[in-house]
């Protein structure tokens, strides 16, 4: 057992502090000193620790004293064998699990509704993606996770396949059935790679899903600065035991900082400590939150705060409770209509606005009263703008993609940019996504079919949110020059 | 020996009065709460250092901030009351035999008891067969009620700390809502004269502007408060606060006032040239 209660990258900076070294290295502001407009706006403390990496302070490329240390006390804080503080965002980790686990021309099963930084990976690694539809709950246009099933006939079919990639929770809350994933992975021979971006909290408490590392997932990328309460592009990197750290290592190291953020590196350490120490306390009081404003928002009439009823046994196996997540149709109003009049007409800004819902994200930082305004708001909205007619229903049948090419080929070969109509036939070279429910039509390397033609007019005449083509109004496609 | 109770009114504004001795120092759930006698204001409450009362001048925002609706207003029977812990608004309401109910909704309940305790001046009538106290947020209390009340009077706290949604478009919407069809809201509007204060000021102006037909504002002078230049706002789904107001009437009733008399009640919705240009700026 370790202590949780040490911050060895903290303590290391407070050290430093005290030892008053004359800098003549970099960073060049010299603790602030060259540059005072940038001192008075972050905060001298803040300038004081933004230093370069020095023995007493570790190297995050090759850690052997303080920042080992702290990777230890995560990795203990949250079940894992091993555990790496990153710097570049959660896209960093999901790139590193994907370029761990498959090199070019390997295959890797993941779920359609994956988030871009996937496939993105593939791109890097010349990985090859099997997709597995995720079910969608047409009630509410969300899409959820993946069945055992749908994972199964995946495997089944591509048994050379080298790892299955799971995101949990969805953006909504969703959970898929994680651990009998896990299980069919390691049957099979292939990792189980996470993608926990929104489900750093699980890991402190009763309340919710089961974590990855509990699960027997071999790698989880956790993005502790999102409910974890550290500073905006720090995340961790989880392993359980069959993955070899060491090589891990080298992986983040092809395209990681070298200078990596001791500001980030310190928010980690001392929000780790946080939610060691008092984790399951914080998240139970932002758990009591949201379930009481939904229960509020549902005595509101017309809105649909929705929580573990949606539990189905598969694709929705577990729900996040500290999600606040709300369908509005029934108001009369779009997801992202509601969005809008909060921010504009309540000064609220929350997560984001689809076509059927909205997402409030709660966490270790909200206050009641903020709570009760939310609320407040919501209710009227509905009294000044509810409408009768609700929004005709947006369904969207999934369509299983063709993949043609690696999406690594399609995306550095030679392009062509034709019209919509001309595009059949041809491999596409860039992402079609439409928001909701945020499933790629279309990605790098993917035979463009009559039915997504068909469906992405259908799309754009709904006034759905379309995004990733290189044209901003998506009458052009970038396709494969000769094939 | 030479203690002071000093409020920052600016950053480069300072506002002190002698304190005689402190009475009673103590945290609640929401903030800081302190009693102190003095020789010039006699015994006054703070909140989180913030100046709320004073023995001396309290009669002044008490006075403007009942009686100006409660004139304007034929015959208001249901009284809603948010905020007012230290019950100033309670004793004047409770003046008006024509009152049948007044809920009071108060979100610290320890400013009741410290009231109940320290300040009898304000605190008397809290035993008022017609007054319902309910500790809770008013942004909530106030959203469960439609078409309930003639009057809502929003005696609050500043823009920030707990009572920072009793200055937001969403309560005022919920206030409207909760009114009858010839209700009135009035408000602690903040003061127009120094630069942060009447930033707040015109920010709850334009959300009741948005949120009330008519939309007025009056002021009064309260010494101890920043710049001692202080408003109100009148909000109101259908009478006019001087076009539709009988002065004979209130005087009628024969409640004897400090402050209040209908020639003020006239005079106070004249407000100087440059407030008039920041309430335009913002309608």
């Amino acid at each position: 057992m370790l202590d949780q209660n040490r911050a060895p990258i903290y303590e290391a900076l407070q050290r430093l502090k005290k030892m008053r070294i004359v800098p003549f290295d970099v960073p060049g502001h010299k603790r602030g000193r060259g540059n005072s407009e940038l001192t008075e706006f972050l905060g001298q403390s803040c300038l004081d620790v933004d230093v370069n990496s020095m023995k007493p302070l570790d190297n995050l490329c090759h850690p052997v004293s303080v920042i080992r240390e702290a990777e230890d006390l995560t990795a203990e804080a949250f079940g894992a064998k091993n555990a790496f503080f990153m710097v570049g965002g959660t896209t960093s980790s999901v790139q590193s699990m994907i370029m761990y686990a498959c090199k070019s021309g390997d295959k890797i099963i993941l779920p359609r509704n994956v988030h871009r930084s996937a496939i993105n990976a593939l791109i890097l690694c010349d990985a090859i993606p099997v997709y597995v539809n995720p079910d969608v709950n047409n009630g509410l246009g969300i899409s959820l996770g993946m069945s055992v099933s749908e994972v199964k006939k995946a495997i089944e079919e591509n048994p050379d396949a080298k790892a299955v990639f799971v995101n949990n929770p969805t953006y909504y809350g969703v959970c898929s059935d994680l651990k009998k994933i896990t299980e069919l992975a390691h049957e099979n021979g292939m990792l189980c790679l996470v993608d926990e971006a929104h489900g750093t909290h699980f890991y402190f408490g009763d309340d919710f899903p089961i974590t990855a590392m509990a699960a027997g997932a071999d790698i989880s990328s956790v993005s502790m600065h999102k409910s974890g309460g550290s500073l905006t592009q720090s995340s961790f990197l989880l392993m359980g035991e069959n993955i070899n750290s060491d090589y891990m290592r080298q992986i983040v190291n092809l395209t990681q900082t070298t200078s990596a953020s001791y500001l980030l590196l310190t928010s980690l350490d001392i929000s780790r400590k946080r939610l060691a120490l008092n984790g399951n306390d914080i998240f139970s009081k932002a758990v009591k939150m949201a379930e009481y404003a939904r229960s509020e928002i549902n005595s509101i009439g017309g809105y649909y705060a929705f929580s573990k009823e949606l539990i189905n046994g598969d694709s929705i196996y577990d729900f996040d409770v500290s999600k606040l997540s709300v369908h509005t149709l029934s108001v009369g109003l779009a997801g992202i209509e509601v969005y809008d009049i909060l921010r504009d007409e309540y000064d609220i800004q929350i997560e984001f606005g689809d076509i059927g819902n909205i997402l409030a994200y709660l966490s270790i930082g909200d206050r009641k009263q903020d709570i009760e305004r939310l609320i407040s708001a919501l209710s009227e909205i509905r009294r000044r703008f509810g409408r009768d007619n609700t929004n005709e229903m947006l369904t969207q049948e999934y369509i299983p993609p063709i993949i043609s090419e690696s999406p690594r080929k399609a995306f550095y070969s030679d392009k062509l940019s034709l019209k919509l109509d001309d595009t059949v036939g041809r491999v596409c070279c860039e992402f079609v996504m439409c928001y909701p429910p945020g499933i790629p039509i279309l990605a790098p390397g993917e035979l463009i079919t009559e039915d997504i033609i068909k469906y992405i007019k259908y799309a754009k005449e709904k006034g759905c949110s379309m995004t990733g083509t290189e044209d901003i109004n998506i009458e052009r496609l970038n396709v494969l020059k000769g094939v | 020996m030479e203690l002071w109770f000093t409020e920052r009114h600016t950053p480069n504004v300072k506002f002190s009065i002698k304190v005689d001795r402190q009475l009673y120092s103590g945290y609640s759930e929401f903030q800081r709460i302190d009693v102190f006698d003095s020789k010039e204001f006699g015994r006054f409450l703070t909140l989180d250092g913030y100046m709320m009362l004073t023995e001396k001048d309290e009669f002044i925002y008490h006075e403007m901030i009942t009686h100006t609706p409660m004139a304007v207003h034929p015959n208001p029977k249901n009284i809603l009351v948010i905020g007012a812990g230290d019950g100033g608004v309670v004793r004047e309401l409770t003046r008006y035999p024509s009152v049948e109910r007044i809920d009071l909704v108060e979100i610290d309940e320890l400013v009741i008891e410290v009231s109940k305790q320290y300040l009898p001046t304000t605190a008397c009538r809290f035993d008022d067969p017609r007054l319902n106290i309910y500790c809770e947020d008013g942004v909530k209390f106030v959203r469960k009620c439609e078409n309930e009340y003639d009057i809502i009077i929003v005696d609050s706290t500043d823009p920030f700390g707990p009572g920072e949604g009793l200055f937001t478009k969403e309560f005022y919407g919920s206030c409207f809502k909760a009114l009858k069809d010839d209700g009135i809201m009035v408000n602690q509007h903040e003061s127009p004269f120094y630069a942060e204060d009447a930033a707040s000021m015109q920010r709850s102006h334009k959300r009741i502007v948005e949120s009330f037909p008519i939309s007025k504002v009056y002021q009064a002078h309260i010494p101890t408060y920043p710049s001692g230049h202080w408003l109100f706002g009148f909000a109101s789904k259908k009478y006019h606060p001087t076009n539709d107001y009988n002065g004979t009437k209130w005087n009628m009733l024969g409640l004897n006032t400090r402050y209040y008399n209908p020639r003020l009640h006239i005079g106070a919705f004249a407000l100087p040239n440059y407030v008039e240009e920041l309430l335009r700026d913002v309608e």
